[in-house]
């Protein structure tokens, strides 16, 4: 009985484990895969150049019920640097760094409210074509083309992204809007949110109708590779669940049979004080369901255990409590358990009640 | 009308073995009977059949004016909860269950469980200070008294007992034979199956059996 009760309480765990990081796993796989950059992409709509900035906030409040990683915004202009025409973006440093975090860096992002500037690894070549590094820490002059003001700026650091950027030089957003004049305007705005592939379709399309002006994108790609990953992931986890419901049906039929012959006379005797048949399968399908119900209560608590350790020690995160999976364990762990009883319990009304006047 | 009534009654297991060949007796209500003979002569197979835990393979078998011969199992095992009360050499008493509970196991199955019904019952075979003892905690004859008690609470019109003295020493033996005296004083048909000749004597009537035949 109590090799049943813990082979009910291991199966409790491990479903109650295993349906916790089904359910955990996309938000915090989700949240992994923001480290490699935007999924959603804001841009100017009817073919504008520019839109104001102020429409992050708006696209922030209709993103309220998602995690917002970061939300980068970008102003792209051709700018005179050391008299050659560079393509420069003016950025937020700290949510760029949240919304792309695979950026490697040299040196330092720009302070807020100096004149420094970044510089992508391609570019530093270009103006340091030895020792590229050497770059930083020496000023540049910076113009906004032929007969405009020139300012000196500081490179703080050198940029690899593995991509285009590295051709590119970035400064704060709104030294480059003044430098262009063109206060509050940006190109482009990429955002980082926590989620799934199907509920961003929906982001998209409550951006596209319900903000003027700016036309939403998803980076398709990585959306794509991430649903994919997740739903093998999850087949997997109902492999696995599935098996061990199995398992446990297996091991809790065999010890109720154990318990139906240990308890062959008692049967039998109790048959032969008048018990009808129902009331031996009432007791041994209550008995059964009740090991249900402890061991699905104890292996939900030690289930909930397991998830909690899985998720801070491959996500570094915690996760809640949570009722409707304990329930649901507690409830599968009784029906798996009155499912294993069903023979043994045929077996138990099947007991001869003469054998207690024989002398066995 | 008599209390019990078998006619012509036979038993033949798995087709060959012919356990009880042509019985025919009657038991009237308050009558106290021995069933004697050998071993294997067929006295639990007769016991068996008049404790509605077996059928006959032939004849018939008249209990308190019902048929046995031609019903079904379910209403045999209502029968039988109904009817008999039935005290086994080996006692049978379930070993996790005190010894009161033990009683009102049979209450359970008849009905409602009723501790005060069972301490009196505790009570009439003298053992109402040990009702919170477990079976391992008491002596054979202590058992089989609780066996009897369960066997009387919920008023059979017939008590069966399979050797009840079998596995008792000569005191224990006395006294459980002085307990069925006194049922018999009361009232009850009891029935009893014993090798012994002391014991058979206390009946008033003895039928002894041999290679399933009653012997005259
Ligand atoms: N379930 C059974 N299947 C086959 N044969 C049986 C069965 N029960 C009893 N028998 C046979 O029926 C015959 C009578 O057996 P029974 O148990 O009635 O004898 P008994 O008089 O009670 O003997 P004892 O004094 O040893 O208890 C025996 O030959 C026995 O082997
Ligand atoms: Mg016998």
């Amino acid at each position: 009985m109590l090799i049943a009760l813990i082979a009910v309480a291991v199966g409790a765990t491990i479903i109650s484990g295993m349906v916790t990081v089904y359910r955990e796993v996309p938000q915090q796989l989700g949240r992994e895969f923001r480290a490699y950059g935007a999924n959603l992409l804001i841009i100017p709509a009817n073919e504008a150049a520019t839109f104001d900035e102020n429409k992050i906030q708006n696209v922030r409040e209709v993103l309220s019920e998602h995690e917002i990683i970061g939300a980068a915004p970008f102003l792209y202009e051709r700018l005179e640097i050391n008299k050659q025409y560079i393509l420069t973006g003016g950025t937020n440093f700290d949510e760029l760094q949240k919304v792309s975090p695979y950026w490697q860096l040299e040196g330092n992002y720009p302070a807020a409210g100096e004149r420094e500037v970044l510089i992508g690894a391609q570019l530093a070549k270009v103006f340091s074509p030895y020792e590229p590094s050497e770059i930083i820490g020496q000023e540049v002059t910076i113009s906004a083309g032929e007969g405009t003001a020139m300012k000196k700026y500081v490179v703080s650091g050198i940029v690899s992204t593995g991509g285009k950027e590295e051709e590119f030089a970035f400064m704060n957003l709104d030294d480059l809007q003044q430098i262009v004049s063109k206060p509050n305007e940006i190109s482009i705005a990429q955002f980082s949110v926590v989620a799934e592939g199907d509920s961003l379709k929906t982001i998209e399309e409550k951006i596209s109708s319900g903000i003027a002006g700016i036309h939403p994108q998803l980076v398709q790609q990585i959306a794509n590779s991430e649903f994919n990953v997740l739903s093998k992931l999850q087949v997997l986890v109902l492999l696995v669940t599935a098996i061990v419901l199995l398992l446990t049906l297996i091991c809790v039929t065999t010890t109720m049979m154990a318990v139906v012959t240990e308890r062959r006379k008692e049967i039998g005797l109790k048959k032969a004080l008048g018990a009808a048949n129902e009331n031996i399968v009432r007791e041994f399908l209550g008995e059964g369901c009740l090991l249900g119900a402890f061991g699905g209560l104890f292996g939900s608590s030690l289930g909930y255990l397991f998830a909690q350790s899985v998720s801070l020690q491959v996500f570094g995160r915690g996760i809640y409590f949570s009722v409707p999976i304990a329930i649901l364990s507690i409830v599968l762990s009784i029906i798996v358990t009155g499912v294993a009883s069903l023979i043994p319990v045929r077996i138990a009304t099947a007991v001869d009640p003469a054998i207690v006047l024989r002398g066995e | 009308m008599a209390l019990l009534e078998l006619k012509n009654v036979s038993m033949v297991y798995n087709g060959k073995v012919r356990a009880l060949d042509g019985i025919n007796f009657s038991v009237e209500k308050g009558e106290w009977v021995a069933i004697m003979g050998p071993s294997g002569s067929g006295k639990t197979t007769l016991m068996n059949i008049i404790g509605c835990m077996d059928k006959a393979t032939g004849g018939e078998v008249i209990l308190d004016g019902i048929d046995l011969s031609d019903i079904g199992a379910d209403k045999l095992t209502e029968i039988r909860r109904e009817k008999i009360g039935m005290v086994f050499q080996q006692f049978h008493l379930v070993p996790y269950l005190t010894a009161v509970e033990n009683i009102m196991v049979a209450q359970y199955y008849h009905g409602l469980p009723d501790l005060n019904d069972a301490l009196t019952e505790l009570k009439r075979v003298g053992l109402e200070d040990r009702a919170n003892h477990l079976p391992s905690q008491l002596s054979g004859g202590e058992q089989q008294r609780v066996c009897i008690a369960r066997a009387l609470i919920n008023y059979p019109v017939l008590i069966l007992a399979d050797e009840p003295t079998g596995n008792l020493d000569e005191a224990n033996q006395n006294l459980v034979m002085k307990i069925f005296h006194e049922l018999h004083a009361e009232g009850h048909t009891i029935i009893t199956v014993t090798h012994s000749p002391d014991v058979g004597r206390e009946a008033q009537r003895c039928i002894v059996l041999e290679h399933g035949r009653i012997k005259l």
